[in-house]
């Protein structure tokens, strides 16, 4: 994101075509969260449906709760180089005024990056769904959405060190894909894998989920780039459009691929695709050329499909593949501005086919000291939370299903054999809650 | 002749298929199924509904074989199918009268045993 470089004549006051869109653009993003709340849920097997979904929905909470009290601040409060101050805590001096370096209210900008946040917070969840115990992933989401989210985002975004010594990360490579991405890898190391994982085939359920939540997904994503210019000018057009381009050129290069390895399309690989793509260019969004956005998109499939045919052969149980489809695909996003940055589109640096090897400099350190970051805060985390609690149920519970065990409901109820409890009728209240059988 | 008719928990028809493998018994079906068998009731709640689930998720495997093969069967649902805790099911072994192969007409002993045995 890009404060303070994009200062436009109207600096100093709120724009209202400005504020409307983002507006539009942040319930945008909140949409993402549900949607890969779906996408996640048609992943994983039916018994563990809603669990899978509610890590999502959790975020919704916790995450939006912490980023009110600290987060924002810690992200956004002056310009730091390691980490913001508290002056905004719990929203203080978060008002009507505009943010610095925008043209929208700070109070709008706020909501804009929660939701940045939660998204972000929900994708971790990927590594570790379908036997993580809910109550432990509660208090992990709720410190990883600070810890982790927060200072990568005032790092790339909120004046930190990276985007001081020049990073360019249009709308979250850093703090958004890089970070999930690699937390997910250290959080599935940390929490294990499945007891049936290398074992028995553990597939999706729903495929249409799949293809739903990836559609919504990217639906939203026009709100997450096309609004981290937080204008109508011209780099979130830009942005806006190349979320449109690249996701495509990903998903057309991703069905090549699947018709070499294995002479079939898939769908779930096409959701896949769809993102990848969008968080290619999550980083590039607004500093590309459409033509530029378009090879990234046929680039960033490469990297993310090797990695998604190879670790399911590893002891590596990253269930849903956050780290291909986030880690390295924003990986990529984040080195090719080094490279295919143009000056003429985006009015602020060049990479190095157009004149500037010291962009790709700034792109490599963010690509070299962010994973390194991610995986090693959320390693140390999930093993302190680890200390305090059990990260995970037993194989009983893990085998009766998250639904039942953590939830005490079920996605695909029948009804059949259902009995009403009503007290008062003489039928006695305290039977076992949700004990599995 | 017999048929075995063994009923387990979903999460355990992998390893039940995995034992009956090992056992070399190849012919059988597979139907999902819903029972109760004395284990304690679920309670469940969406919103102020809290209701009690009187009915468990079952898988249920019929297996025709030949009296040599009865045994083993047996074992291959009590190995794969065991946690140890109640509502791991319960295996059946009923008399069968005939068997007709449709394909080959073929039956009784012949039409239970696997081609190429």
């Amino acid at each position: 994101m890009t404060t303070g470089i994009w200062t436009l004549a109207a600096a100093g006051e709120v724009n209202a075509g400005d504020t409307a869109w983002m507006l539009a653009a942040t319930a945008l993003v909140l949409l993402m969260t549900p949607a890969l709340g779906l996408f996640y849920a048609g992943l994983v097997r039916s018994k563990n449906t809603l669990n899978t979904f509610m890590m999502c929905i959790a975020a919704l909470a916790v995450a939006t709760v912490m980023w009110a009290l600290v987060g924002y601040s810690l992200a956004f409060d002056g310009d730091n180089a390691i980490i913001g101050g508290l002056g905004h805590a719990f929203l203080h001096g978060v008002t009507f005024e505009p943010r610095d370096g925008t043209t929208i209210p700070h109070l709008l900008f706020f909501a804009f990056q929660a939701t940045f946040c939660i998204v972000t917070t929900a994708l971790v969840s990927g590594a570790v769904v379908e036997r993580m115990r809910f109550a432990p992933f509660l208090v992990f989401a709720a410190l990883w959405s600070v810890l982790v989210y927060a200072v990568l985002a005032h790092w790339a975004f909120g004046g930190g060190w990276l985007q001081a010594q020049g990073t360019l990360d249009f709308a979250g490579g850093v703090p958004v894909e890089m970070g999930s991405g690699f937390s997910a890898l250290a959080a599935a190391l940390v929490v294990g894998a499945r007891k049936d994982y290398g074992r028995q085939a553990l597939l999706p359920h729903n495929a249409v989920y799949v293809l739903l939540g990836a559609g919504l997904l990217w639906f939203g994503w026009f709100g997450f780039n096309g609004g981290s210019g937080f204008s109508t000018g011209h780099p979130s057009v830009l942005a806006f459009t190349n979320t449109l381009l690249t996701p495509a050129c990903t998903l057309a290069v991703w069905f090549v691929l699947d018709l070499i390895r294995g002479r079939q399309v898939t769908a779930i690989g096409a959701a896949t695709a769809i993102i990848v793509g969008c968080v290619g260019i999550t980083p590039a969004g607004g500093f590309v050329s459409p033509q530029w956005a378009m090879i990234l998109g046929a680039v960033a499939a490469l990297p993310s499909y090797a990695i998604i045919v190879w670790r399911p052969r590893t002891r590596v149980d990253e269930t849903l593949d956050v780290l291909a489809a986030h880690g390295i695909a924003g990986l990529t996003g984040i080195v090719f501005i080094g490279f295919f940055a143009q000056q003429s589109w985006n009015g602020v640096s060049d990479g190095l086919l157009y004149g500037d090897a010291g962009q790709l400099g700034s792109q490599l350190m963010a690509a070299a000291v962010t994973p390194v970051y991610a995986f090693a805060m959320t390693f140390a985390l999930l093993k302190v939370i680890g200390a305090i609690t059990p990260l995970r149920g037993t194989p009983h519970e893990e085998a009766v299903g998250m639904d039942i065990v953590h939830h005490g409901e079920e996605a695909y109820v029948t009804g059949e054999g259902a009995m009403l409890i009503i007290p008062e009728a003489g039928v006695e209240e305290d039977l076992p809650v949700a004990d599995p059988v | 002749m017999k048929l075995v008719i063994g009923i387990v928990r979903p999460d355990k028809a992998n390893d039940v298929l995995e034992a009956l493998y090992r056992a070399e018994v190849r012919g059988f079906s597979l139907s999902r199924v819903q029972g109760h068998g004395g284990e304690l009731e679920r309670v469940e709640t969406y919103r102020g509904t809290r209701v009690k689930m009187g009915l468990e998720e079952k898988v249920r495997f019929e297996i025709a074989v030949s009296e040599e093969f009865v045994q083993p069967a047996i074992d291959a649902l009590v190995e794969g199918g065991r946690t140890g805790e109640v509502g791991d099911g319960k295996i059946f072994v009923v008399p069968l009268e005939r068997a007709v192969r449709i394909r080959t007409g073929e039956t009784d002993h012949g039409a239970v045993t696997p081609v190429g045995q």
